[in-house]
């Protein structure tokens, strides 16, 4: 995974005089092996010489070179990351320069669960979370949407509160593309433990909504969020005027984004459920809508869409039924 | 609605509209679709000419499969600690294939999976590395796919049980490893193999359920841990846990299902892994395997839904035979993407699952019939009758030694 050119000047173990001691051990495959991968011969090498202090349980200064070389050569093997550790906590290393080590692995294989379970190890002995921000605001730079970056992010925002400047992290991210729904979430997640959900807090978050969807508003992102954060608004998705002519206005203006006519039908749903359901937020309205979303404006779901309907035309039948019944017991 | 396929035309009108924003997000979507566009309308050309068409390179994949069960090149020295995935991604590709390698590569490849079987319980990624849940559920998996009594006997269920206390967290959460990161994939992997080997315990996994609950996210799907980014792997994890927990119930599957459907890509016809990301032959099966999964949860209320398939069976199809096919054999994430095992395993997986539906409707193939694989059990990725089989073998021998508890 590195490049080539650094094997050039590279001595192999079975010849440095200082391993002379250790007698390499193969790997075990049996007489008939399967998925037997070609190795070079620098990886069996290093290999080969991993397995036998590792069956020694040898934890030495050499044995922390040997695992950066096995790293290098497969930075997914978890056993090497694990064994390390074992080193690290043995030897009393100075983590600060381990902590610069991972890091310039991690610029190399940002997308590997061993590298950042490591980082995460290792900050948590050292209770110093000072550069975690600025790394992985390092990786989100080269790919906004990198989970394992996400995850390490949150977890160290979480466990020693830097929630600080994060809104405004989350703001240039969205800023710069709208439609990244990591950032999205990532949002959620500040508001979710650290702001919390005050009114005042949900309307915001509801009017920041409102305004990215006015500017793009085929943009499921931000729909979700709205739904997401309209789950904290006490008056129910139906219950907030403000959103509700937010919508109407846009299906007015000829806006048939799939995602406006599915919360349109999350509002008549409530509306419904709460026994407030109107005539525009009701059951034919939402078989009205999802009619037109299975045969036009989002085929591609069309069972899902006329599974939905059928819900509704069955809640229209017990509402019927209902009043036939109520009208029959006033009669 | 019936199941139909979708013509050119209509497929062109579901084109992606930037809304005059162009980001990164819009102009990755954008170019996706033209490469997937002029493959579509080559297609249909051809499919004018010859209705087998889109045909499924069976004979392709199988002898690539067959090779790379024997030996794999350099390249895959990044997947040195994934060894018994790589059996495992193999074997249900080629049991999918109806392609089996013969007995004696079977015996041979339990012995190989008996090398990576740890002294403490549990499997590492190859011979005399640590045991890792994942490695693990790929080695318990591939031993249920062999079947043989040497296969069942090979797992010393003992101490693989030990090994699954010695990952658990008191919160119910699962480390992959002794000193490893938790996540979701963990708790699924652990209810899996503890489930098919029959070792499982309320006790092991108690909490897990509640767990995994925290990892819904405000879009409906699971995440990798709670407050992350609802994702189709995750989100597969959360819900196969829960349904062989017997627990959905905890869960809002109304919202679940909801997400799950608007991951289906409107031209593509394939599946993204999360909101506003580029569709991905894997998630054929993460997200697709879903569906029957709900189906059945929701049967529970009214019948007829175990019947009822909520995405697009013929669109995933068509992306898949069409978009996804390697010269040469195997699978691929998208076009322009070059062939793996991984892809060649869980998009072949998916292409089942969009076939068979819920596995109780009349299959819908889409080209030849010989496009046709064999059905997979959509919570553990293994056929229903070889999971039946493990599941039985180990009831009639039980452990060794009980649960510590
Ligand atoms: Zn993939």
């Amino acid at each position: 995974m590195y490049d080539s050119d650094s094997d050039i000047g590279w001595t192999f173990y079975k010849d440095r005089p200082e391993w002379k001691d250790i007698t390499p051990v193969p790997e075990d495959d049996g007489p008939n092996p399967v998925v037997v991968i070609a190795h070079s011969e620098k990886f069996e090498d290093v290999y080969d010489y991993f397995r036998a202090v590792l069956q020694k349980n040898e934890k030495s200064e050499r044995v922390l070179q040997l695992t950066k070389d096995a790293v290098e050569l497969n930075p997914a093997n978890y056993t090497v990351w694990q064994y390390r550790r074992d080193i690290l906590k043995a030897l009393g290393t100075d983590l600060r320069s381990e902590l610069d080590y991972v890091e310039s692995v991690i610029k190399h294989s940002p997308k590997n669960y061993q590298v950042w379970h490591h980082r995460r190890v290792l900050v948590e002995w050292l209770q110093d979370p000072s550069q975690e921000l600025e790394l992985t605001g390092d990786a989100l730079l080269q790919d906004p949407k990198n989970y394992h970056a996400w995850q390490h992010r949150q977890w160290a925002m979480k466990t020693f509160g830097l929630y600080g400047k994060e809104m405004e992290f989350v703001e240039n991210l969205i800023k710069e593309d709208v439609r990244n729904n990591s950032a999205w979430n990532q949002r959620y997640f500040v508001v979710n433990n650290h702001f919390g959900w005050s009114d005042m807090n949900v309307q915001k978050e509801i009017c920041y909504a409102m305004e990215k969807i006015k500017f793009v508003k085929n943009n499921e992102s931000a729909w979700n969020y709205l739904r997401g954060v309209m789950l904290h608004d006490k008056r129910g998705i139906s219950g907030n005027a403000v959103v509700t002519s937010f919508c109407e206005e846009l299906y007015n203006n000829k806006c048939r984004s799939p995602y406006l006519l599915a919360f349109i039908i999350d509002i008549c749903d409530d509306a419904i459920k709460k026994g407030e359901s109107s005539s525009f937020h009701g059951a034919d309205r939402a078989i009205e809508l999802c009619h037109a979303l299975a045969t036009k404006y989002d085929k591609i779901r069309s069972k899902y869409w006329n599974y939905i309907g059928e819900k509704f035309k069955k809640l229209k039948k017990e509402q019927e039924d209902q009043q036939n019944n109520t009208e029959t017991e006033e009669n | 609605m019936e199941n139909q396929l979708r013509s050119y035309s209509d497929i062109v009108g579901e084109s992606y509209d930037s809304e005059g924003v162009p980001t990164d997000t819009s102009s990755d979507q954008v170019d996706i679709e033209t490469t997937i566009l002029k493959i579509y309308k080559k297609f249909e050309k051809s499919a004018s000419l010859d209705p087998e068409l889109p045909l499924l390179f069976r004979k392709s994949h199988s002898s690539i499969l067959k090779n790379w069960l024997n030996g794999l090149p350099k390249s895959y020295e990044c997947l040195d600690a994934s060894r018994t995935w790589l059996v495992y991604w193999i074997l249900h590709s080629l049991w999918l294939l109806n392609d089996m390698p013969d007995a004696e590569i079977l015996s041979h490849t339990v012995k190989f999976i008996s090398k990576c079987q740890h002294e403490e319980g549990g499997y590492g990624g190859g011979p005399g590395q640590f045991p890792h849940l994942g490695t693990t559920y790929a080695a318990v998996n591939a031993l249920s796919i062999i079947g043989t009594d040497e296969a069942y006997d090979s797992i010393n269920r003992s101490s693989l049980q030990k090994f699954l206390w010695t990952v658990r967290a008191v919160d119910g959460s699962f480390a992959l490893h002794k000193g490893g990161e938790h996540d979701i994939r963990g708790a699924y992997c652990a209810i899996s193999i503890a489930k098919i080997t029959n070792i499982y315990t309320d006790a092991l996994f108690d909490k897990t359920a509640e767990w995994i609950v925290g990892c819904q996210t405000y879009e409906g799907g699971f995440a990798g841990c709670p407050g992350m980014e609802a994702h189709g792997g995750y989100a597969f994890c959360g819900l196969a846990s829960l349904a062989l927990l017997n627990r959905t119930t905890l869960c809002d599957v109304d919202a679940l299902l909801r997400w799950c459907v608007n991951r289906q890509m409107r031209v593509e016809g394939g599946f993204q892994g999360r909101t506003n990301k580029l569709v991905d032959g894997c998630y054929s099966f993460w997200q697709g395997a879903a569906f029957p999964i709900i189906s059945a949860i929701l049967s529970k209320e009214s019948k007829e839904m175990i019947e009822t398939v909520f995405f697009n069976q013929g669109a995933l199809q068509e992306y898949i035979i069409t978009c996804c096919q390697a010269n040469g054999g195997g699978l691929i994430d998208k076009p322009g993407k070059y062939r793996d095992i991984y892809h060649t395993c869980y998009t072949l997986s998916g292409l089942s699952v969009a076939q068979h539906g819920t596995g109780l409707e009349d299959a819908f193939i889409v080209g030849a019939p010989d496009n046709e694989l064999n059905k997979v059990h959509p919570l553990h990725n293994v056929a229903p009758h070889l999971v039946y089989n493990a599941v039985h073998y180990f009831i009639r021998h039980p452990p060794p030694v009980k649960d510590k508890n």
